[in-house]
């Protein structure tokens, strides 16, 4: 299928992630087309963040390969990664330096202007109230403003494919809500983007999904035609469905 | 585009430093309390050793030496009214370190024949006190012999580079080595550990960051901080201790810096292993303080270790300083004269950065 490979943003064939033993992806079969925004949706330990780390370059598979923006995550990882941004599940910024410092560092390195990152950063963090020239350190900020600024961070290079691990949890509907409105723009810019989330309503908004259960995919597509095939009003009753 | 990724990882590296209470306390407080504890409570000279003396003589003359060894400052004279065979009882019961016995004839012997003999006796139980207590005590006979004029024969042996035993010689230059690498190998450990623990080294390894780049950033600071750290003790120890300088300057920095790098090796090389800061901190300390107090040479001389521990000070790092800048401080040695440590030095820095660097891996375990 060289044809539709062109329009694919990542395409996995049997990524599997072992610890030892213990299988936490086990033969993730996926394409992802470009623009998508498409979700991973699980309980606590399906195996969600595993497979994005591996799709990131941060972990090796234990077997299968991956393709993610045109590269291979075993052997091209430096180059995925100028091309990918990500916003992992734990805050994972500089708790101790203020928000323009953390801006700087991420400027840095990754080679950005100062003055077009901080153009960036001005557009996605005004918004919500967020001052770049305020002396307060980041740990001082409430988790809503910490998640906006490291979405930030994560979109100062311009990725094309954007992953963000439970970028909503533990914060309040209307910040998630704000949230969602900019990964809305954000592929409508183009960007593909990447979500994990326990919120089923959040489901709903993506273009596609795949419920995962022990590391296996146990349904992909959209949440449309998903709940249609099992005859359920909403994504809730649906997982609830599938995983018992 | 010319990398500034470096830069960017020093100066956030450098505000959590001014921002952590904690490394600037082991920074500042450190070095502190070591010398403090160094240069006053484990001084190694003795004061107020308590002597025995049985003066038979009982003349001027006599209580004029008596007097000598009070006047020294380190000795502590009294008169016990025993017979003289009690004396190993006085050993027994510790009640003094040292005995002087001066003989009936004492005075009148020393008239006549410009020459006599007063016996010494000493506890040696503890050697390393008893060689000092000895030396001490040939020091005071050895002036008194001088100022009356009586013998013309020099007792004093001659102790080269420190003729005094002045125990500060000893330890600034082992105080310097110590913390160097405890500052360098806990810090840097503890930095990159931390940024583990809280999953911001994920963050930067997601961004097309090398490991040299990460590495470089995260330790320049670190090295400032304990060249800081080195000079600090050298003015204190120099001004406060008396501590002479006889070398090069430029020749002890660049050999400090050389030595701080070796230091950090370790550390980064500890931080691949461990997962978490506590780990990273056992760890470090474990591998730089017991063998730099222990095995270098700081304390205990390693020619007098078993053979089996002399072999193991070969991959301290401390031991190669320690020779370096107690030459250069104490005796004014040059390039050429310690180029052997230098080479041993470089090597081990050079296989330990080596391994660190490919042992730090861009992706999570
Ligand atoms: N480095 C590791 N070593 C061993 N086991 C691991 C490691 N990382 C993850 N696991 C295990 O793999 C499984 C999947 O973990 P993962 O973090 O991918 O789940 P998740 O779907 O993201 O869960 P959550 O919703 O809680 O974030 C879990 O059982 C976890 O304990
Ligand atoms: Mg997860």
């Amino acid at each position: 299928m060289p044809d539709n490979s062109k329009s694919l943003m990542i395409q996995t064939t049997d990524l599997t992630k072992r610890f030892g033993r213990f299988t936490a992806v086990d033969k993730l079969n996926l394409s992802i087309e470009k623009g998508e925004i498409f979700g991973f949706l699980g309980a606590n330990g399906a195996g969600k963040t595993t497979a994005i780390r591996m799709l990131c370059g941060l972990l090796k598979p234990t077997s299968g390969t991956a393709v993610v923006a045109d590269c291979d995550i075993t052997h091209q990882s430096e180059q995925l990664k100028t091309r990918i941004g990500y916003m992992s599940q734990r805050f994972a910024l500089y708790e101790d330096l203020t928000v323009k410092e953390n801006v700087l560092f991420y400027s840095g390195i990754y080679q950005v202007e100062t003055s077009r990152a901080l153009s960036v950063a001005e557009e996605l963090l005004s918004e919500m109230g967020i001052d770049l020239g305020s002396k307060a350190l980041t740990s001082s900020l409430p988790l809503g403003f910490k998640q906006r600024l490291a979405l930030t961070c994560s979109l100062l290079h311009d990725p094309r494919l954007l992953f963000l691990d439970e970028p909503t949890s533990g914060v309040d509907p209307q910040a998630r809500r704000a949230f969602w409105n900019v990964i809305n723009r954000l592929a409508e810019k183009g960007k593909t983007v990447i979500v994990t989330t326990h919120f089923m309503d959040e489901a709903e908004y993506c273009h596609r999904v795949v419920i995962m259960q022990e590391g296996k995919a146990i349904a992909l597509g959209e949440p449309a035609v998903l709940k249609n095939e099992h005859s359920v009003p909403n994504m809730q009753q649906l997982f609830l469905k599938l995983v018992s | 585009m010319k990398s500034n990724r470096i830069p960017a990882i020093m100066l956030k590296e450098a505000n959590h430093i001014l921002r952590d209470p904690r490394t600037l306390l082991i920074v500042v407080l450190m070095p502190i309390v070591q010398l403090i504890m160094f240069g006053y409570a484990m001084n190694m000279e003795i004061r107020n050793l308590r002597m025995a003396v049985f003066d038979y003589s009982h003349t001027p003359t006599s209580r004029e030496l008596v007097n000598d060894f009070s006047a020294s400052g380190k000795f502590q004279v009294s008169y016990p009214n025993l017979p003289e065979d009690s004396i190993n009882q006085l050993f027994f019961s510790r009640k003094y370190e040292a005995v002087l016995l001066i003989p009936k004839g004492f005075a009148e012997e020393l008239n006549r024949l410009k020459k006599t003999d007063v016996q010494l006796l000493i506890d040696a139980s503890d050697p390393n006190a008893a060689t000092l207590i000895r030396s001490y005590c040939t020091s005071v006979i050895g002036r008194y012999n001088q100022l009356e004029k009586y013998s013309p024969i020099d007792v004093r042996t001659n102790i080269l580079y420190n003729p005094d035993m002045r125990s500060a010689y000893f330890f600034v230059p082992g105080l310097i080595a110590m913390i160097l690498v405890m500052v360098s190998a806990l810090l840097t450990s503890i930095a990159i550990t931390r940024e583990k623990e809280l999953g911001t080294l994920e963050q930067i390894l997601v961004s097309p960051i090398r490991s040299h780049e990460i590495v470089i950033g995260k330790v320049l600071p670190y090295i400032i901080l304990a060249l800081l750290d080195a000079l600090f003790i050298l003015t204190v120890g120099m001004t406060l201790f008396g501590v002479p300088f006889r070398g090069s300057f430029p020749l002890f920095l660049g050999f400090t810096l050389l030595y701080v790098l070796a230091a950090l090796s370790l550390g980064l090389l500890v931080s691949t292993v461990a997962q978490t800061q506590q780990v990273a901190m056992m760890m470090a300390l474990t591998m730089t303080m017991l063998p730099t107090i222990m095995l270098s040479g700081f304390i205990f001389p390693i020619a007098s270790m078993p053979k089996l521990l002399q072999l193991f000070t070969y991959i301290v790092p401390a031991k190669y300083y320690l020779q370096i800048i107690r030459g250069i401080m104490l005796k004014g040695n040059n390039l050429t004269q310690l180029l052997q440590p230098m080479l041993a030095l470089i090597i081990m820095t050079v296989v330990m950065l080596a391994v660190a660097v490919k042992r730090f891996s861009l992706r999570l375990k």
